[in-house]
Formats: C-alpha cells, structure tokens, sequence
C-alpha cells in the first residue's frame, strides 16, 4: 500500500532539490544560448562560488549579507576571465574545442581549490532559517526548501528578462549568427562575457545553497554530471528546459533514492535520458538543429 | 636543408618517408629503439613500456575522434573490456599472450561497435554522453560479475613465450614495443588508402559524404571498431604489464587523459598520437622530478596531485588556445625551418 | 534518366510539386528558375539526401527512389555543390580520390597492410585520376595543396574534378560558374563541353547564368514554386510567357517580349 503522505513529502522534498538543478541548469543554458558553448566545469564553477563564499564568511569572518554578495561577484569576475582567455579565442574553432576546454578548466578549478584549500570537506556558517517548513502535514528540510524558494525567484527573474529585454534577443541573435549579429550592431564579444559573467554568477548562488545544505569539497563538481543530464532532458538551449527538467529529475532522484534504494538514484536519471532522448532527440524544449546540403 | 625530393613515379610520391634525411632518421629511430633495453635502467625501461601502451590506445582514440570526428569519452572502458579479457584468458586457459592480446581487441571492438550503433543518429555532445554511459555500463559489468573477480578484480601470472616469463620490464618491452610500432604503422596506413579518406570525409562533412558514396553508418562502426580493437590491445598489454585488472583501473578520468593526449599531441595526425602520449605521460613524472629538485619541494609532496590536475588543465586549455595543432604542428614548423635551414626564408 | 511527379514536402510546405522530366543520355540539361524555385532540393532528392513523398525517379531504366544514397552514387550519380562542399582536412588529391570511393575495393584488412592490394588500387587510382583527370582540368600544380588554401575559382574545379572522379554516368552540377568571372566561366563551359564529348556523360545542371544555360544546354527545365513551368529547347523556354512572368514579373508579356528583344538577356528576377 503506498503512503500517499509519505509520497508527498519525498515528492516535495525532491522538487525542491530539483530547483537547484534547475537553477544550475538555468547557468548553462545562459552560456549555451548565447555562445553555443557547452561548459562541462558548471559544477567546478558552483564549487568556486561555494568556496568563496566561505573564505568570505568563515575565514574572513564577513556578515553573511556583504559575504554572498562577495562571493557572487567574484565568481562572477572569474566568468569574465574565463570567457575573454579560453572561450574567445575559439571562436571559429569547431564545438569540441570548447567542449574540452571546459573540461580542462574544471580540472583547473580542481586543482587550485584543492592547493588553495585543500581537498578537504568543510561546513558553511548556517545563514539559512531553520524552522522546519510544513506544507500541510509534509516537512521538509529547511534549507531545501529555502534554497528551491531562492532559485525559483532568480529563475523567474531570469525567464521574465529575456522575454522583455531586448538583451535577450540579442543574446540568441549572437548565439545562432555572429556574423550576422555583429552586422546588426550588436557588441558580440560584450554579449559573450555578460553571458559568462551572469551564468557564473548563478553558479554561485546555486553554489552557496548546495554547499550550506550538504557541505563543500574538492569534488562537488560532480554535480555538474546532474545538471548536464537535466539540461540534455530540458534541451540545450531552453531556459524552460532547465526549470521544467530539473524539477522533474530532482523529484525522479527523490523517489527513486527512497523508494528503490539510493544506488537506484543514478540508473533512474539515466533511464528517464534514454526515454526522452528517443522521444525528442533535442530534449523536451530543445530547438531541432538543421542540417542543410 | 630539403633536396633531392624529385619523384618519378606516382608511387614513389606517395611513400610515408620521402626524403633521405628522414629515412636516415627512421634508421636512427629504429637503432635506438632496438638499443634502449640495454642502455637503460628499470625506471626508464617502466616508462618506455607505459608509454608504449599509452601510444597504442591514443592512436586508437585519434583514429576515432581525430580522423573520424566522432567524439569519445570511452577508450578506457574499452581497454577495460581488453585488459580483462587478456586476464580471463591467462588464468583460466593460459592460452598464448598474442592470441590473448588479438581476444582483447576482438571482444573490445565488439564493445565498440555496439557503442557506435546510436552513433548516425546521435551527434557531438550526445555521443559523448553516449560513450560516458557506456563507461558506466562497462564498470557496472566488471565490478558486478564473479569471473570478472567482482570488486577485487582479476591478477594474473606474467605471460610465456618459449618458455620465457616476461615478467621484468626489459622482457616485456620487448614484447610491448614492437606490438605498438606495428599498430601505429597500420594506422598510418589507413590514411593511405579509402578507409581512411572515408574517415575524414565523415569528420569534414557527412551528409556529403554520403552523397559521394559513403555509406556513413557501416563506416562510423568500421572506425568504432578499429578505434576499440586499438583499445582494447592497449589494455590486453596494460594487463600484462601491471599483472593486476580491478574495475577502478580503467575510469573516465583515464579517458580524458587520452583525449588530453590526443589534443596536445594533435588530432588527425599519426605524430600527433604519439608525441601526445608521450608528453602526457612524461609530465607527471616530471612534475614529480621538479618537486625532487626544488627546495623545500620534498615537504610540499601533499601538493603535487593538485598542482598534477591544475598542469593537466591547463596543459589542455593552453593547447587548444594557443596551439590547437598540438605539438604535431610544432613539429612541423620545425621541420619546415630546417627544410630551408641554412638558407633563411 | 527520368524523374516521374515528384513531390518533396517538409511539413506544409511543398518544395516540389508533380515534378516530372526527362534527361536523355548524352545530351546536357539545364533547370533554372528563380531563388527559391526548388533547384537545389530537386538535387538533393535526386542524390538521395531527400525522399520524395510522392513520385519516382529512374535511372537507366532501374527505379532508384528507394535507394539509398552511396548507392546511387555507385551507379554513377555524380555531383557538385552549391555551396562548395571540398573536405578541408585533406588535399586536393585526396579530395579527388574520395570521389573514386564506391568503385573501389580495398578493406580494411588491406588497409592496415597496406602493401599488397591496397597498394596496388592506390596507385592504378594515382594514375588514372593524374592522367584523365588533373591533366584535363590543369590543376597539376595544386595536387598537394589543401584544399583550405585555395581561392574560390580552383576550389570549384577541384569539385568538380572529385565528381568526375566518380566515374560519372550523370553529372549534376549545382551552379558550376556561380560567383565567376567572363574568363572562369568561359574556362568552365569548356571542361563542361569537353567533359561531354570525351567522356561520354549526361550533364544535369542548376544555374542562373543565362548566357551559359542558353549556350551550352539541349533541353531546358524551368521551376518555379516547385513545380514545372516549362521545358524544351533554350529557344522555346526564352520565349515562353510564364517564364518570362516568373523571371520579370508580372505585366504585359508583349511589352516584356520588346524588352527582351532589345537585347538584354534574362536575369533572374531579385
């Protein structure tokens, strides 16, 4: 007999997580619209904003109100190195260039965590509220259900920017046709790097929420392998993609790890890409690529 | 200073090493590889041996990603399906290593084959995921089976020729060497004939490929099953040369590294293949050696893995920024110098 | 070769309408019509890239709609691309030889051997493609280039060079002068000629230049929108008034005609 109730609160507690996929998710899709880049570090880059919000608040002993905003920007600022160093001067290389430089950089992040920090795991001051949150008889654990709140305001903020600012058109314009977009007067390089610096940034604030829920260490970004999953099953290139998958992987995690038992967690995330994969080789909101003679 | 390359016949214009200087170094190479054993100690015969492998298998993932375009993340799960094939065999028929090392590469290139089916459909990134996946499968099967030794793995008893364990490094480089020059000449042959145009064709432009008369599916699989049959000898060999097969000996990070390789050295050259796994497997140890050196380095060795993964990083970005031929083309840029040398320009 | 109400639709949209028309053997044809009119998709889906949802195509006498592309290229479907479609990681040489492809046999297994049989096709391939074909389209002295290297003019001749290559029974030609100067196109225009009478091979060509298309073609097929609008002889299709709508216009097809007469020649309407 299924516990209806207990279902519900796993299921809820799983689409809270699923928010931060979807806030992760949101990060990449910003740099694959607007650059066509798929950044295999998103993980590493959550880690970095998780790290340095904790030199700020832990080390450096910073309010939490001037530490997240610290930590936000200067994940923000390594956006914008990473972009104008690796990601410009491939321009007109083929996409897997890219691809790897990506996973060069993750390694990068890596290690230089690991050096600066050690490969340790480590705590972050609580900031969150921690009474419990009930929906109806359902709990769920504080910050997860904090943390969801948190991303699904910044991805609204974000679904909303690009329907109405015409930086989100120019934002596409670049990523289908630079040639073209530059013809048109827009500053590509400049689109580029707020691209980066705007994905990172969100990054960050994902890595801040994940790291205060479960901890940071050297090899967080292995949450970058879930998010990769999530924004393939949304579609590469879909902001509602990401929110829609992301909530629908983290609730698929959720009761699969309750229900099945957790090393049940990873084959059903993978079997639920299989599925959607054959349906709609592009992902559920991805656009179809095509390919003229 | 290049001279003396006029061709008389078609033939002769299509030879691999054309000019006298490079077939005098082709001798030198040959002699040197032939006198290393002796020269050398255990340390740089142990190398010489790594190395070796690592040419087999990144010339396999060339063939594959560099030549062919098809992005693979699953070369160590391919020498993974050799290594303990190669290590089943030996333990349990003690049949002979080369039949053993061609059982590796068939029952790899099965593998590869299967993995390569999606592939007409499935393109760059999704194929990408799609050989991560089949990392993942491949693990799931060598850590879950009794006669693949379940966790523990498999060891296995040195391989027999003639009666002859070859069980110190300088016994078996004399079996690994020679193996991975042969295969790599088979690869530059390739590219010599249809099979390998073919191969290049799909890379450039597959939909007109087709149209020019290349059936793409059978063609993708015939370079997923090279590419793996590559493979898995390197892992037959890695089997033989580390005695030991558990299932963490063949993770994905291994299969970025030969990615790495393939980019430092350069895609789409045979050189490229080699000098990349050359350098990649070198620069560790010479990490290592510098940390030797350097003083106060010895109380540093905490940092040396790290600093390993940020050299690896960049080493990678660094390549595909500034020289995204890869050392391939350094070498040729040398090699045009001298071609000239000592007349300037 | 005959292709029988052809119809090639991509959702709603028809690219080709009842499609149907005749290429004799031996003779070139010319399809024009304006941009857009369904040249290049008729092509592709004569080459296999496309299937049509309705109609046939045949091809001496064998109906080849259900064939898959790299056979029909065996039987002797050769052609080029508007878009120059040369493989940029290889030479000109090595360009020429894919062409050879589906008539050869090396496999694998001579591959990696490579003395012995492959060696063998390789060289009678050098030979063959040196003599009959570097030398008809004198582009001897860039054998070895990459193709990357090369200016616009040559990199359509060494396509062209890669479709003879493929032993030809049909060429189609998708623009072969586009983008050329008086003296290319003239230089063109002859190999098309010589092409045809030394080898012995059908052309089939898209083009909008109408000086080469009046001079060089037997037989003319005009789309537009699709479908067939008219066809015959280059005399015929010039003076035939739906052409001469779909090209200038609509408006008085007298008042036309006098322009036309006046000298000037047909340009595809922008």
């Amino acid at each position: 007999m299924i516990d209806w109730a207990y279902l519900f609160e796993v299921s809820l507690t799983g689409i809270a997580s699923g928010g931060l996929y979807a806030l992760a998710g949101l990060a990449f899709v910003l740099v694959y619209k607007a650059t066509r880049v798929v950044n295999l570090a998103i993980g590493e880059m959550l880690m970095v904003g998780a790290y340095l919000f904790f030199t700020f608040a832990a080390l450096f002993a910073l309010p939490i109100w001037l530490a997240i905003p610290l930590a936000v920007l200067g994940c923000g600022l390594l956006g914008a190195l990473i972009e104008r160093t690796m990601i410009r001067p491939l321009l007109g290389e083929p996409p897997i260039s890219a691809f790897m430089v990506t996973v060069g950089l993750a390694s990068i992040l890596v290690g230089i965590v690991e050096i600066i920090w050690s490969a340790d795991q480590r705590r972050l001051p609580e900031f969150l509220p921690s009474t419990p949150v009930m929906i109806g008889d359902a709990f769920i654990a504080p910050k997860v259900a904090w943390g969801a709140g948190v991303a699904v305001v910044l991805i609204g903020f974000v679904l909303v920017l690009f329907r109405y600012w015409r930086g989100g058109v120019a934002l596409r314009a670049t990523a289908s046709d630079q040639g073209a977009a530059y013809a048109m007067g827009i500053n590509v390089p400049r689109v580029f790097s707020i691209a980066w610096v705007a994905s990172a940034m969100i990054a960050a604030v994902a890595g801040i929420i994940v790291g205060a829920i479960g901890g940071i260490s050297s090899s967080m970004g292995v949450f970058g392998l879930s998010v990769l999953v999530v924004v393939m099953v949304g579609g590469l290139d879909s902001v509602l993609g990401a929110l829609v998958a992301g909530l629908f992987i983290g609730w698929v995690e959720a009761v699969a790890g309750t229900f099945l038992g957790g090393e049940y967690k990873l084959l059903a995330t993978f079997l639920v890409l299989v599925v959607v994969l054959m349906i709609r080789p592009y992902g559920l909101f991805g656009t179809h690529e095509i390919e003229r003679l | 200073m290049r001279i003396g390359t006029l061709k008389e016949s078609y033939v002769a214009d299509a030879a691999l090493f054309d000019s006298v200087t490079q077939k005098r170094m082709l001798a030198a190479g040959a002699a040197l590889l032939v006198l290393f054993p002796f020269i050398a100690n255990d340390y740089w015969l142990y190398l010489a041996c790594l190395v070796a492998i690592n040419i087999v298998s990144a010339t396999g993932l060339n063939i594959l990603t560099g030549y062919t375009g098809l992005v693979s993340l699953g070369q160590a799960a391919f020498m993974g399906l050799g290594a303990y094939t190669v290590a089943i065999l030996e333990t349990r028929l003690g049949t002979h290593f080369l039949i053993n090392l061609w059982a590796g590469g068939a029952v790899a290139m099965l593998g590869g084959i299967i993995v390569g089916i999606p592939s007409l459909r499935v393109k760059g990134l999704y194929l990408a995921i799609t050989t991560i996946a089949a990392s993942f499968i491949a693990h799931f099967l060598f850590a879950n089976f009794e006669f693949t030794g379940r966790t523990g793995g498999l060891s296995l008893p040195p391989a027999r020729t003639f009666g002859i364990f070859l069980d110190t490094s300088f016994r078996l480089y004399w079996m690994i060497v020679p193996i991975t020059v042969l295969m790599v000449i088979g690869a530059a042959n390739l590219f010599r004939t249809r099979i390998g145009r073919a191969f290049i064709a799909i890379r450039d432009r597959d939909i007109s490929a087709e149209v020019l008369g290349i059936p793409l599916l059978r063609y993708k699989l015939l370079s997923f099953a090279v590419s793996s049959f590559y493979a898995g000898v390197a892992g037959g060999l890695w089997a033989y040369f580390f005695r030991v097969v558990t299932p963490e000996s063949f993770p994905l990070v291994m299969s970025i590294f030969f990615l790495a390789a393939i980019i430092v050295g350069g895609m789409g050259t045979i050189l490229g293949g080699i000098l990349g796994a050359i350098f990649m497997t070198m620069v560790p140890e010479l990490l290592k050696l510098i940390f030797d050196i350097l003083p106060g380095g010895r109380e540093m060795t905490v940092f040396l893995s790290p600093v390993r993964t940020v050299v690896f990083g960049l080493l990678i970005v660094g390549f595909l920024v500034f020289e995204p031929l890869g050392l391939a083309e350094v070498w040729r840029r040398i090699r045009r110098f001298f071609h000239l040398w000592p007349f300037r320009n | 070769m005959s292709v029988e109400a052809v119809t090639l639709a991509f959702g709603g949209v028809k690219a080709l309408a009842g499609v149907g028309f005749d290429v004799k053997p031996g003779t070139i044809t010319a399809v024009i019509g304006p941009n857009g009119a369904g040249k290049t998709s008729l092509f592709n889906t004569i080459s296999g890239f496309y299937r049509p949802s309705q109609g046939a195509i045949r091809f001496r006498g064998e109906d080849i709609t259900a064939l898959p592309a790299p056979q029909r290229a065996k039987l002797g479907l050769a052609r080029s691309f508007q878009n120059i479609a040369l493989f940029r990681g290889m030479t000109v040489l090595d360009n020429i030889k894919l062409g050879r492809h589906a008539h050869l046999r090396t496999n694998v297994f001579d591959a990696l051997g490579y003395f012995g049989r492959a060696s063998r096709e390789e060289a009678e391939l050098r030979r063959d493609i040196e003599e009959r074909i570097i030398d008809f389209l004198e582009i001897d002295h860039i054998r070895h280039a990459s193709v990357a290297t090369l200016p616009y003019g040559l990199q359509k001749r060494v396509e062209m060079a890669r479709a003879l290559a493929m032993q030809p029974k049909i060429l189609m030609l998708d623009e072969p002068v586009a983008g050329m100067n008086r003296e290319e196109t003239e230089d063109m225009a002859r190999f098309i000629l010589d092409v045809r009478a030394e080898w012995g091979v059908t052309v089939l060509m898209v083009e909008h230049d109408m000086g080469m298309v009046m001079d060089l073609s037997d037989h003319v097929v005009v789309l537009n929108f699709g479908q067939v609008i008219a066809r015959g002889t280059p005399a015929a299709v010039q003076n035939d008034p739906e052409v001469i709508t779909a090209y200038l216009g609509a408006g008085d097809v007298g008042e036309l005609r006098k322009k036309l007469r006046g000298g000037a020649v047909l340009e595809p309407n922008a």
